[in-house]
């Protein structure tokens, strides 16, 4: 039987894990090949490396991240952050990316998803949409969140699919670093819309949240970062936890 | 020497770390007469049934004869498909045909939430020896990422089922493919393409 993914997100600024609260005040959580490291050891199923601040500086930096982390584990590995062209979805890919994850310029220009599905196959193309609640429906931000992009999650999720993305990565911004659970009812709207998997984000702060995710949000994957970075839950306790609530989990 | 073939199906850069994590002696040859002085060829791919159509006479009669004269042979994926005679996905396309059969699109459930593309970890059910399963047990889950799969044949060594059951692992003599991808799938893909390599030595 297919199993639920658990995801460990690491975003990074400068070679280093960070994390934030509803994308903002930062703090520090360690190296992300240690971290890679860590996770591999207690079953993680992927990992994603989203570069979280994507100047022409980082870029380099990035590539030396993505690198060292590859050479510690042998699973997906998603990169993600500033992926603004096929040059720079090339590189994290040469770098050691099995996936890239496209936001902002998903939108900006759709037919990048297109371009790179036949390039490296639609399993290759994550489509990330960061969206939130409002006026019964679920508004979809880009620019890390700071800009309304006037566009229905949902229905986004449907046109990245049909434009060639193989998954779609989805966070909560009224969740994110919050701790208070994933938003299920957004997670389940976007996964009915779609027939590729719907990775849930945003949100997590106890194993019930994922076991909440993965029924009455119909994940497919879920994603976490700061429950993981600081040992709050270890991935194998959680997936025991979801194995003896009925929840398929690799073990 | 394995031969790794590059025809432009996806990168390489997976396969190539776990070979290089697991020692192995590999080249990507440039010419498909390579492949003749291989100990072993693999034909990677992630993707589309269609790339396979880089894969031109010269290739395919190289690759083809190596494996009549006994050189194992490893289909992973994409790859693996290639092994059999064809696929729905790219009908006008042929497989090298080294096994009877033909890749077909997975059906998915949408009452049981099963979707196609099939993307996760699934357990390997295993239906008799291999020697590309050594040291692993039955139930042992590796990681997919596909739309299409190969049918279970007498070849069928594991069978994997989302809604449909399909061939995850073939092997006959020295002809082997895995619709996984063991480059992506923790110690026990490690464990798969090391066995391929002790095949191959």
């Amino acid at each position: 039987m297919l199993t639920k993914r658990i995801i460990a997100c690491m975003d990074v600024r400068d070679g280093q894990v960070v994390k934030g609260v509803q994308f903002q005040q930062l703090r520090h959580a360690g190296d992300p090949a240690a971290l890679a490291r860590r996770y591999n050891v207690e079953g993680i199923d992927e990992v994603v490396v989203l570069d979280i601040t994507a100047t022409l500086e980082s870029r380099q930096a990035l590539a030396r991240t993505i690198h060292a982390v590859a050479q510690e584990i042998f699973l997906p590995l998603t990169v993600g952050g500033g992926i603004r062209s096929e040059d720079d979805a090339a590189a994290a890919i040469d770098a050691g990316a099995d996936k890239v994850s496209l936001n902002t310029a998903a939108l900006r220009q759709p037919d990048l998803i297109t371009t790179l599905a036949r390039r490296y196959g639609s399993q290759a193309v994550i489509c990330a949409i960061d969206a939130k609640r409002r006026d019964g429906g679920f508004a979809v931000y880009v620019r890390s969140g700071t800009t309304d992009a006037a566009r229905d999650a949902v229905a986004w999720a449907r046109e990245a699919e049909s434009r060639g993305a193989g998954e779609i990565l989805l966070t909560s911004m009224d969740r994110d670093g919050t701790k208070a659970g994933f938003d299920c009812e957004m997670t389940a709207a976007v996964s009915d819309a779609v027939d590729i998997p719907v990775i849930a984000s945003g949100g997590a702060g106890s194993v019930d949240h994922f076991a909440d995710v993965f029924t009455r949000g119909h994940a497919d994957a879920a994603l976490a970062a700061s429950i993981f970075h600081y040992a709050e839950s270890s991935v194998s306790e959680l997936k025991r936890h979801l194995q003896a609530h009925g929840i398929p989990v690799r073990l | 020497m394995i031969a790794l073939v590059d025809y432009g199906a996806g990168n390489l850069t997976s396969v190539r770390k776990a070979l290089t994590a697991l020692g192995a002696d590999f080249v990507v040859p440039s010419a498909p007469e390579e492949c003749h002085r291989a100990r072993g060829v693999i034909v990677p791919g992630v993707g589309h049934f269609g790339a396979t159509a880089n894969l031109d006479d010269p290739w395919r009669q190289a690759i083809g004869s190596a494996a009549a004269s006994g050189t194992p042979l490893f289909g992973i994926c994409v790859g693996m498909q290639w092994l059999f005679e064809g696929s729905d996905e790219a009908p006008a396309v042929a497989g090298l045909g080294a096994i009877a059969g033909r890749i077909a699109r997975l059906a998915g459930d949408a009452d049981q939430r099963l979707k196609v593309p099939h993307v996760g970890w699934n357990s390997l059910e295993f239906r008799g020896a291999a020697r590309l399963l050594r040291g692993l047990n039955s139930g042992a889950q590796v990681y997919f990422t596909h739309s299409y799969a190969a049918p279970v044949t007498t070849e069928c060594v594991a069978a994997t089922t989302h809604a449909n059951t399909f061939s995850s692992v073939v092997e006959r003599d020295n002809i082997f493919g895995v619709q996984f991808h063991p480059e992506k799938s923790g110690d026990a893909g490690l464990a798969i393409l090391r066995n391929f390599l002790e095949v191959c030595a």
